[in-house]
C-alpha cells in the first residue's frame, strides 16, 4: 500500500483546526462573560492557585520540547534517546495530572464544584467562572490523557521497530497533538489564573 | 517527504526554544504584579500569542512545512479572530 505521509500530516492539522475552534468557542464564551461580570471573575480567579498553574505551564513546555526532540532522535536512529525523551514526556503528563488532582481535590473538598449547594448559592459571575474553569481545564485534561495514550502507542512502536527513521509519521502526528495540548494551556493559564 | 531531503532539527534549537518560552512564561506571571490594569489582559494575550506562535513555528515544524499548510493555519486564525471581533462589536455597541 502506498504511503502518504504528507496527507497523513495534513489530516492531522485539519483535525487540530477543529480542536482550535472547539476551544476557541469556549474562550469566546469566557471572554464575553468576563466582559459582563468583570468584578465577579476577578474575585473568583483569586481562588485559583497561581503556583500550581505556573508549575503545570513549565511541565507542559518541557514535555513539548522532549516530544519534539524525540522526533530528532528517531531521525538519527537513536532508539534509546527517543525512549528516554518520550518517557520524560509521559512523566511530565503524570506530574500535570497529579497537580490537577490536588488542585481539583482542594476545590471539591471545600464544596466548590458544579452543581454543589455552595456553588448555587454564589453570585452569577462566580458560578460562570468556576463552571468554565472546571469545563475548560477538564476538557484540556481529557486531551492530555488522549495525547499521552497516543505517545505510549508511539513509544511501543518505536521499541518494536515499527516507527523508524524512514517512517515516523505517527510519532509526528502524536507530537502535533501533544503540542496542541500545550498551546491550549498557554492561553488557559494566563486567562484563568492570572488576569485579574 | 520521501523525495525531499530529510530535515533534522538539532536538539540545541529545541532547547533554545524552551528557554525562550520559559522567559516569556516568567513575564506572563510577572505582568499582573505591575498593576497596569487596563493593559494587563492585552499584554497577557500578546505574550500568550507570541508563545503559541513560537510553539507552532518550531515545535510543530510549521517553519519547515509547505505553503499550503501555512496558508491554512493563517486562514483558520483569521476566521477565529473575525468571530471574536464580530461577537465583541455586537456586545460593545449593543
Amino acid at each position: 500500500m502506498e504511503r502518504d505521509d504528507i496527507g497523513a500530516k495534513l489530516g492531522m492539522w485539519v483535525f487540530i483546526f477543529t480542536e482550535i475552534l472547539l476551544f476557541g468557542g469556549l474562550f469566546l464564551v469566557y471572554a464575553v462573560m468576563r466582559h459582563r461580570y468583570a468584578a465577579d471573575f476577578h474575585q473568583a480567579s483569586l481562588q485559583l492557585n497561581t503556583f500550581i498553574g505556573a508549575l503545570n505551564t513549565v511541565v507542559l513546555l518541557i514535555s513539548s520540547m522532549t516530544v519534539a526532540m524525540s522526533i530528532t532522535a528517531v531521525q538519527k536512529k537513536d532508539k534509546r534517546m527517543a525512549t528516554i525523551l518520550l518517557c520524560i514526556t509521559l512523566l511530565c503528563a503524570v506530574i500535570f495530572l497529579i497537580d490537577k488532582y490536588f488542585e481539583w481535590g482542594h476545590k471539591i473538598s471545600i464544596l466548590l464544584y458544579p452543581g454543589s449547594d455552595l456553588m448555587q448559592s454564589l453570585k452569577h459571575g462566580y458560578i460562570l467562572f468556576f463552571s468554565l474553569y472546571f469545563f475548560m481545564t477538564g476538557l484540556h485534561m481529557l486531551h492530555l490523557v488522549i495525547g499521552a495514550v497516543i505517545l505510549i502507542v508511539a513509544l511501543v512502536k518505536i521499541r518494536m521497530g515499527l516507527i523508524t527513521d524512514e517512517h515516523y509519521v505517527l510519532l509526528e502526528n502524536g507530537g502535533l497533538y501533544w503540542h496542541l495540548v500545550d498551546l491550549i494551556w498557554i492561553f488557559l493559564f494566563p486567562l484563568l489564573y492570572l488576569v485579574t | 517527504m520521501l523525495t525531499e531531503a530529510k530535515h533534522i532539527t538539532p536538539y540545541s534549537l529545541y532547547a533554545k526554544v524552551l528557554v525562550g518560552l520559559l522567559v516569556l512564561t516568567t513575564f506572563t506571571i510577572l505582568v499582573p504584579w505591575l498593576n497596569l490594569t487596563a493593559f494587563t489582559v492585552l499584554i497577557a494575550l500578546l505574550l500568550a500569542s507570541t508563545k503559541a506562535g513560537i510553539v507552532m513555528t518550531y515545535f510543530m515544524h510549521l517553519k519547515l512545512e509547505n505553503s499550503l499548510l501555512k496558508i491554512l493555519v493563517i486562514m483558520v486564525l483569521l476566521i477565529y479572530v473575525s468571530v471574536i471581533l464580530l461577537t465583541f462589536s455586537d456586545y460593545v455597541f449593543r
